[in-house]
């Protein structure tokens, strides 16, 4: 499975990173040695195997359903230097 | 008597007790040590006034006889825990100034102890390396050097800044994170204590996330007891993370009995690599003496997945990456670029706001995850990682711990590895696995290299057992003997 520059360019455009025409070649080069040597996780017989995401395997604990906190805008939008009116503002979302 | 700042947390708490000197004075000698210090560049955001602030609420308490477990005691924090009203970075571009309206459950448990908060130290962008070259900021130099030799080292990463400190006595301690191996290995490079709990022994919340299920916070000091002491301090449950485990906190303090007698040290076969280094391996085998000679049982093991252990967290850390670092887009805080609309915003602010390593993990990490991809990596990987743990497992039931050298090497020169991304990933291999398995390990000061660089042994525990890995690290530190510092050339 290797990593081209359409792909690279893909991969790119999911991750909403912009990436200059004239980095793609070194980054897909770069991908390509990362998946080259993750490639021998394959010769591994997987089959009878399941995937583990979590190493502790606890329970999701509920929390009961009560206001505890959000009506601290203030804080909420302090770190943003594009608030109009107590909203958070971006460019608008062409179609 | 000793300077202030050569004082261990144990020390300096029974001289505090004793009155031989006020909390503010302790406080003021690391402020100038790390005055001093700026050339080594590992605080990026100096809290002097807070500290002096803290100091004297510290000695307030020392007076009324209220004194809690850290009071007044000098540490320094990795840039990646969220703390209120000081800027936390992530020693990334991306951040900008972002200023936490709220506090990381584990700085604000060391608050709670008395603690005070001398600075922000350096570390790897988003948490991602190992020799702390990849900050926004500039990397952090190791406060040793070789003998005889000029060239300025590599703290190791990514809580590079955070051992550098402590190593280099401007800090009587530091808590920094480790995904795979960033506590440990920049430890043993530093020549300090550093210890990654278990998985869920400390809380996450706060703390601004690369790979949430291998992810954890731990201390970094120099001695065992200190690690032990802090360590108290800053686990425990937390009902904001819902990975943090409802388990008591041990007395960790108390497990360093410094009697090994028939406990049963696992050798792993598999950690034996090729090419290593004939004074780790040397090293590696004094440690196996050391504990011999103190009554413990010396085992060969097998973990049998090991060598697909790096492999698998290079799937598995970029993926969990790529979805963490999804957020940062210029939307709510941090840096933003302009576009002509929204997706542009986007791809901008994150080009801009992104250093190379964490662009190519994240790039990775997307692609094991997209469609047509997402069974032959990620899903393999979380199957690789099922047999790494359960490897463990079965060692658990013949073992009670596991000895291994921390890292391959010692300390490098900055720029040494930075043209090849995977000779840096090789850092790793001996911490790594412990990560994937959520087990708990610590790096302890164990020698030195022939070219006098600190070299640390790993020793691995079962799950919740930081008291069996406390216990084996004093012996280990014990036999090794006083440790040299390195000469304060930045002086």
């Amino acid at each position: 499975m290797s990593v081209d520059k359409s792909t690279v360019e893909r991969i790119a455009d999911l991750a909403r990173i912009k990436v200059e025409e004239d980095e793609l070649e070194d980054i897909a080069s770069e991908l390509n040695d990362i998946l080259v040597w993750v490639e021998q996780l394959n010769e591994v017989d997987t089959s009878s195997i399941l995937p583990m995401s979590s190493v502790n395997e606890t329970e999701m604990q509920w929390r009961s359903d009560q206001l505890v906190s959000g009506t601290n805008r203030e804080s909420v939008i302090s770190n943003s230097d594009y608030i109009i009116e107590g909203f958070f503002t971006v460019p608008k979302v062409v179609e | 008597m000793a300077r202030l700042i050569d004082l261990s947390l144990a020390e300096a708490k029974d001289c505090l007790d004793k009155r031989d000197f006020t909390a503010t004075e302790l406080v003021e000698a690391h402020i100038d040590a790390a005055v001093a210090a700026r050339p080594l560049n590992t605080i990026v955001t100096e809290t002097t006034e807070l500290a002096l602030s803290n100091a004297a609420i510290s000695d307030a308490r020392w007076s009324r006889g209220e004194a809690r477990l850290l009071e007044g005691i000098p540490l320094v924090v990795k840039d990646l825990f969220c703390t209120k009203n000081v800027r936390t970075t992530a020693c990334s571009k991306i951040l900008g100034e972002f200023t936490p309206t709220y506090e990381s459950t584990v700085t604000e448990k060391l608050w709670g102890c008395g603690a005070v908060m001398l600075g922000k130290t350096n570390m790897d962008e988003f948490a991602m390396g190992s020799s702390n070259e990849t900050s926004h900021f500039g990397p952090a130099v190791n406060p040793w050097r070789r003998q005889n030799d000029l060239s300025q080292l590599v703290p190791g990463g990514s809580s590079g800044g955070s051992g550098a400190a402590v190593a280099g006595r401007f800090a009587i301690a530091s808590i920094g994170t480790d995904t795979g191996g960033s506590i440990r290995q920049p430890a043993a490079f530093t020549g300090v204590v550093g210890l990654k709990p278990t998985y869920g022994r400390c809380s996450r919340w706060g703390i601004i996330a690369f790979a949430s299920s291998l992810d954890q916070a731990g201390p970094m000091t120099r001695t065992v007891r200190d690690n032990a002491i802090m360590l108290g301090a800053m686990a425990g449950y937390d009902p904001k993370d819902a990975t943090s485990t409802n388990l008591g906190v041990p007395n960790f303090e108390a497990a360093i009995t410094g009697d090994v007698r028939g406990i049963r040290i696992g050798i792993p076969e598999e950690y034996r690599v090729e090419q290593m280094p004939r004074e780790i391996e040397s090293l590696w085998e004094k440690g196996q003496d050391w504990l011999r000679q103190a009554g413990a049982e010396i085992i060969n093991i097998n973990l049998p997945h090991t060598k697909y252990a790096l492999p698998t967290y290079y799937i598995v850390a970029p993926a969990e990456a790529s979805s963490n670092l999804a957020r940062y887009d210029g939307v709510r805080y941090g840096i933003r670029v302009d576009g002509a609309d929204l997706d542009d915003m986007y791809r901008f602010t994150r080009a801009a706001g992104f250093g190379d390593e964490v662009r190519r993990r994240v790039l990775i990490g997307t692609y094991v995850l997209s469609a047509g991809y997402y069974d032959a990596y990620y899903l393999q990987a979380q199957k690789l990682r099922r047999l790494i743990a359960d490897d463990f497992q079965k060692v658990y039931e013949r073992v009670d711990a596991i000895l291994t050298p921390s890292t391959p090497y010692p300390a490098f020169s900055l720029g040494a590895k930075l043209d090849d991304p995977l000779s840096m990933y090789l850092n790793d291999v001996f911490t790594v696995p412990a990560n994937l398995a959520g087990l708990p390990g610590i790096s302890v000061p164990a020698g030195l290299s022939e070219e006098g660089l600190p070299l640390g042994l790993q020793v691995l525990g079962p799950s919740f057992g930081e008291e069996i890995v406390y216990r084996v690290a004093g012996v280990i530190e014990e036999a090794a003997g006083s440790q040299n510092q390195p000469e304060e050339w930045w002086l």
